[in-house]
């Protein structure tokens, strides 16, 4: 059954710049997604495999065409400067992991 | 009872035939006696169900009634509920009340429409199979060793599998039409910027869109008339007159032009899933519609297209599960970082971690344009490719899915498999244009086939007119699986 849809690409042979374990480390590190040596190898061979068919993008020239970023052509609509939003803090804190004194806590960041 | 379409539920509901807390007890006992079968639900709370059935009867009594009030209609776990757990299929969110409601749960409380639970999903939609949930994988109510599809597997194993009359559902990528293609419903994706997204869960904002799944065209066009509207919440949401997605319901279909893109029928379809959609063809042609051979000749770089953007965009909206406002957090750290890290490396599963990664790579310094910029020029070609097909036809046809449901497992060990059962609906999220399946026939193992609808923008009514015209004509959309029934 895997055949039918891989066989869409089965004339694409490309090459690229290949992942490197030390490209997936920075990238979980940006991230900040912990990753063990073991995790980073399985991940990397991953990577690899959906690179190449994200690689296919480059078979096609794209000068001169405008970047689509949404789907429709519109405007951020503005609103009157006036206060919409109430007073939900206890609410919204109510879900919070740790908190002390209406705030947020986490470790301490500076000494 | 179970097999009862909303529309035929809302006419006993008015002629006082059955009352909501009547049809919302009938349904929570299915759930009760068939979840653990399917997995098709994370949270079922039969109090809150009842307490909202209680409410639309009152509804009525005071003569308030709309067509969905008293329905129920299960949810997405993706979409934020007032006082529901709502996990997006993730450990992440495994402890998630959500305090508020999104725009699409409010307006169907707005109508008296009952919430019949929340339904399994893919881990934040990321999937196509429904195996990446943390909550354990759904089977599809036609073979449980099969998948439903995905991300809104629950929805649609729930609604197959007559647990509920109808759901709600999200598509970034097909999330809804292939999973409706595979459990043999129907269901609909609208234009972008149709359905708010406010408290849907964001995986890639530039893509993602509400929708509703049922057993019926009819179905679908009575949610969506609940669902659709402007919301000031959602920047992307669009200021547009309301419409009657039922207008044209009963309007013929002779004369309507069917565009079947060669690209849909040139490539790896199925044999038996290209039989059935050919024979749907024929249905329509018997109805007077004529047909056109269309192009799209940047469909199949649709896939790796989606494939940078999605991620991208994704990376982006995921870093706010970083353990410190909601969700979950790691029990055991040193540092804020290695709070962050560990939080987001345990709370995360393995599909989820690895969008992030492929998204934070693309955007990441020195790969920006070749890959984010680039697949954005690619996404208008894409997209250009659609407005040319559209100059000749007025909707097209095809697909939904290359394949029947395949075996759970088949695919779960190798992404770039999984990513290619997308190939037919990918390319309609990068366009914004509004995309359904619905049922039209089986393989030789009794598996449901798909037929996939695509329409310009905005031609949901439209859409939803050629389906029920359909849906008339033949059966393949009453049909139930076997073993539903209970005692």
């Amino acid at each position: 059954m895997i055949l039918y849809a891989a066989s869409i690409f089965k004339g694409f042979t490309g090459d690229f710049v290949a992942l490197t374990l030390d490209d997936v480390k920075r990238v979980a590190h940006l991230a900040r997604i912990e990753i063990s040596e073991a995790r980073a190898e399985s991940v990397l061979r991953d990577l690899t495999n959906i690179f190449t068919l994200i690689e296919q993008m480059k078979a096609v020239e794209v000068s001169g065409i405008e970047p689509m970023s949404h789907a429709q052509d519109v405007m951020l609509r503005l609103r009157e400067d006036a206060v919409t939003e109430q007073d939900q803090h206890a609410l919204f804190q109510s879900v919070a992991p740790q908190v002390e004194a209406d705030l947020y806590l986490v470790p301490k960041v500076i000494e | 009872m179970h097999n009862a379409t909303i529309k035929s539920l809302s006419a006993d509901l008015a002629a006082r035939k059955l009352s909501s807390v009547e049809v919302t007890q009938q349904f929570l006992l299915r759930i009760k006696a068939l979840n653990q079968r399917y997995n098709c639900f994370i949270t079922v709370d039969e109090e809150k169900s009842l307490t909202q059935a209680r409410a639309a009867d009152a509804l009525r009594g005071a003569g308030h009634a709309r067509p969905l009030t008293g329905v129920p209609v299960a949810q997405k776990d993706i979409f934020c509920a007032k006082g529901w757990l709502t996990t997006c299929g993730s450990k992440m969110l495994s402890n998630f009340v959500s305090p508020y409601d999104a725009h699409v749960v409010e307006r169907l409380n707005a109508v008296g429409a009952v919430n019949l639970g929340k339904t399994n999903m893919d881990e934040f939609a990321m999937g196509s199979s429904s195996e990446t949930s943390h909550f354990g994988p759904v089977k599809n109510p036609w073979d449980a060793a099969t998948v439903p599809g995905g991300s809104s597997g629950g929805s649609a194993a729930a609604v197959a599998a007559r647990l509920a009359p109808a759901a709600i559902g999200t598509d970034t990528g097909g999330s809804i039409r292939q999973p409706a293609a595979l459990t043999g419903i129907s269901g609909l994706k609208p234009t972008y910027g149709v359905v708010s997204r406010y408290g849907m869960i964001a995986f890639a904002s530039s893509l993602d869109q509400g929708g509703p799944m049922a057993r019926s065209a009819e179905d679908l066009a009575l949610l969506l008339n609940v669902m659709a509207g402007f919301d000031a919440r959602d920047s992307t949401s669009l200021e547009r007159p309301a419409v009657d997605y039922a207008r044209d319901l009963a309007k013929p279909v002779a004369g309507l032009r069917i565009g079947l893109p060669r690209e849909f029928f040139a490539h790896g379809v199925a044999p038996d899933v290209e039989k059935a959609v050919g024979e749907a063809v024929g249905q329509f042609k018997r109805l007077g519609c004529e047909t056109v051979e269309v192009s799209l000749p940047n469909m199949a770089l649709s896939v790796p297209v989606y494939y940078v953007l999605a991620p991208a965009e994704a990376s982006s909206n995921l870093a706010r599960f970083d353990g410190v406002r909601y969700g979950y957090r790691a029990p055991e750290y040193g540092d804020l970082t290695d709070m962050y890290k560990k939080t987001r490396a345990q709370g995360f599963g393995g599909e989820v971690k690895r969008r992030i990664l492929i998204g934070t790579y693309v955007l990441s310094h020195g790969y920006y344009d070749a890959y984010y910029i680039r697949a954005q020029k690619l996404r208008r070609l894409i997209a250009q490719d659609f407005i040319e097909a559209f100059r000749k036809c007025d909707v097209i046809m095809g697909p939904t899915s290359p394949t029947t449901a395949f075996r759970l497992g088949e695919k779960a060990g190798d992404p770039v498999q999984m990513y290619l059962s997308d190939i037919y609906t990918i390319a309609v999220n990068l366009a914004g244009l509004p995309g359904m399946s619905i049922p039209c026939g089986f393989d030789s193992q009794g598996l449901p086939v798909g037929l996939q609808i695509i329409g310009d923008y905005f031609a949901e009514a439209k859409m939803l007119k050629v389906a029920h015209q359909y849906q008339l004509a033949t059966d393949w959309h009453d049909r139930a699986p076997p073993g539903i029934e209970i005692n």
